[in-house]
């Protein structure tokens, strides 16, 4: 079996795939969140890939703005966590309903 | 030998991929300890492609910085989590993974159009190298850097505001 | 047959037992010199008993750990209770991997670099061993499902990963002035006379002593030890561990120690050169391979005494202070270095 990008391709098709399973289903704050992390890093792999087809370094300038962005969005998204928790007690993300007219 | 290794680690990545998405354990923390497993074996596919830098990066970065953060929350916060909570009606149960098997039928048929190819070409000498990545990040690339050290700043800024107990 | 044992591959499967037995062996050896150094700093007999000078020791430890019993606690995770100490004891021994002890040897006519992984990015890789070095401590305080174990294992890690930022910081000081990633090529500039180690003539001495502190931090030894202090927190994250487990996570931390001397080593110290221009002198082949090996092992040793020595003369920093001197004091005069040596080297006064 030789290794090529339609492999790799479908690898990250399915992770992504399992990443959005577990933002629809899954109820906790952190959960959702590490779904996401498993999203961006589909996309990396993606990136990584294209970047080896076609030999140019630009994927792999990207991967690196994603992974330093993926950090912030981690960092801010668990301190909204805990903020909420301090409030609420739970993670809950169906709790979060009181702007629900 | 890469076939194997490739073999392997996907096998590896879509198990500890499904263990962070299905409540298998009850446990947050167990989730959390999949996911940097996952996140250690896409850093191996990353060494497989020939972008050792940004494999590395990966490792330092996102398995050894951010999963560690979230472990800390988790910890700190005892979220225990997920032993009450499914999902929250009948309709999510099952549109939602039915909508994300169809998301994922027209992706994969995407990736195995003709233009994707089957094999690579031969890799260059200085591919993926950090030479070759930090000349095109500070050449090239140069703005966005600069934007995103500023991102990164009001991120920390941000995080802090957010988590303290009084302003 | 005889062709596949003589194969580049299989040289470095024998590259990898060597240096894993040397660790090993460097580890229990560790012990014994701990111990009796101990005694020898505070006026007392170490070990004694066992074999001339208490030489045994470390033997008759391991026959105890053995032999002990394995404790599991009823409400501990058991799975990842299990996998803790052996993540501390993989990511340590794995951080070895890129660390050159030795020139290119021939042997059996071709030439064999004492250096495990020679890749692109080397230091990188310590860096990433030691980053997931993090994680066996993590799961150990979590899976002990105990209060002293849970805040030890917090602590320690968060004190690993604040440090982690000052001594790569210090390192970056070393690849500026180097121009290169792989410590191979780092160790090859700093050839000749003890002046050309990074140290003195590549201007890092504030970058060593950076790296020096945190290197103690990063290990969790005194006088950054209050996650494992028996009079703080019983014995911190590893404190529901008995027998083998426990022997893990002591090895995992020898192992640690050692490889954070053996970084400094190579590159801040000239690696497993001998700061005399030996290969000038026309010494060559066997000898002065021989010579620089043993260079290295000096060096490292050395590293390790002084481990020792600073663990019995400085008094252990509070968990606050700890974290104000990474974070307060540490990080800015590591980002300080960084600046300077990023100067120097772009109005090209370092001579690399």
């Amino acid at each position: 079996m030789s290794l090529g990008p339609d492999k790799f391709l479908i690898l990250s098709a399915v992770l992504f795939t399992l990443g959005v399973i577990g933002v629809l289903l899954r109820r906790g704050a952190i959960s959702i969140l590490m779904s996401i992390e498993l999203m961006l890093n589909a996309a990396n792999l993606a990136f990584i890939t294209f970047a080896r087809q076609f030999n140019a370094t630009d994927g792999q300038i990207y991967v690196f703005f994603i992974i330093t962005l993926a950090a912030a969005e981690a960092a801010i998204g668990l301190a909204i966590v805990i903020a909420l928790f301090r409030l609420r007690d739970s993670t809950d993300v169906d709790e979060l309903s009181l702007l629900k007219w | 030998m890469e076939s194997i290794v490739f073999i392997v680690l996907s096998i590896l990545a879509v198990a500890s991929a499904l263990v962070v998405i299905l409540p298998v354990f009850r446990n947050a923390i167990v989730s959390a300890l999949a996911l940097a497993l996952n996140l250690v074996c896409v850093a191996g596919f990353f060494f497989l492609l020939d972008a050792q830098f940004i494999g590395f990066l990966q490792v330092i970065v996102y398995a050894g910085a951010i999963m560690v953060l979230i472990l800390f929350v988790l910890m700190l916060l005892n979220i225990h989590d997920e032993r009450h909570l499914g999902p929250s009606g009948f309709f999510q149960r099952f549109l939602g993974p039915l909508l994300a098997v169809g998301f994922a039928a027209i992706i994969v048929s995407a990736a195995l159009l003709p233009a994707t190819g089957t094999s690579f070409d031969a890799a260059e000498e200085e591919f993926g190298t950090v030479n070759a990545l930090g000349m095109d990040l500070f050449t090239r690339f140069f703005y966005p850097f600069e934007a995103i050290s500023l991102l990164l700043v009001v991120a920390m800024i941000g995080a802090v505001l957010l988590a303290k107990r009084r302003l | 047959m005889k062709e596949l044992l003589l194969s580049q591959p299989v040289f470095t499967l024998y590259t990898i037992a060597l240096v894993v037995i040397c660790l090993l062996t460097g580890v229990a050896l560790m012990t014994w010199v701990e111990r009796r150094l101990s005694g020898v700093i505070q006026f007392r007999w170490g070990p004694n008993r066992v074999g001339p000078m208490g030489l045994f020791q470390p033997v008759a430890d391991g026959v105890k750990f053995f032999w002990k019993e394995d404790v599991i606690p009823r409400d501990a995770f058991a799975p990842v209770f299990v996998l803790a100490p052996a993540l501390a004891m993989i990511t340590a021994l794995c951080a070895f991997a890129v660390i050159p002890f030795g020139p290119t040897i021939e042997l059996l006519g071709r030439k064999i670099p004492l250096v495990i992984l020679n890749v692109d990015g080397g230091i990188l890789f310590a860096l990433a061993a030691t980053s997931l070095g993090v994680y066996g401590i993590v799961c150990a305080g979590w899976a002990s499902n105990s209060k002293y174990s849970l805040m030890g294992g917090l602590r320690a890690s968060a004190q690993m990963i604040s440090y982690e930022l000052a001594l790569a910081l210090a390192v970056i000081g070393v690849l500026l002035v180097s121009g290169t990633l792989r410590p191979v090529e780092i160790v090859a500039q700093q050839e000749g006379w003890f002046w050309n180690w990074n140290v003195f003539s590549g201007w890092q001495l504030l970058g060593f002593l950076i790296f020096l502190v945190a290197g103690y931090a990063e290990t969790n030894r005194l006088p950054f030890d209050m996650p494992e202090a028996e009079s703080e927190l019983v014995a911190g994250y590893h404190t529901e561990y008995s027998s083998m487990k426990f022997s893990m996570f002591f090895m995992a931390e020898y192992v640690n120690m050692i490889t954070s001397a053996a970084l400094a080593v190579t590159l801040f110290l000239g690696g497993y050169h001998t700061g005399l221009p030996l290969a000038e002198w026309g010494l060559s082949g066997w000898p002065l391979w021989i010579i620089q090996i043993l260079a290295f092992v000096a060096k490292v040793g050395f590293f390790m005494f002084l481990f020792v020595w600073v663990r019995w003369t400085l008094p252990r920093f509070r968990y606050d202070q700890l974290m104000a001197l990474g974070w307060k004091r540490l990080f800015p005069v590591a980002l300080a270095n960084l600046m300077a040596t990023a100067v120097l080297v772009a109005l090209d006064l370092t001579g690399r």
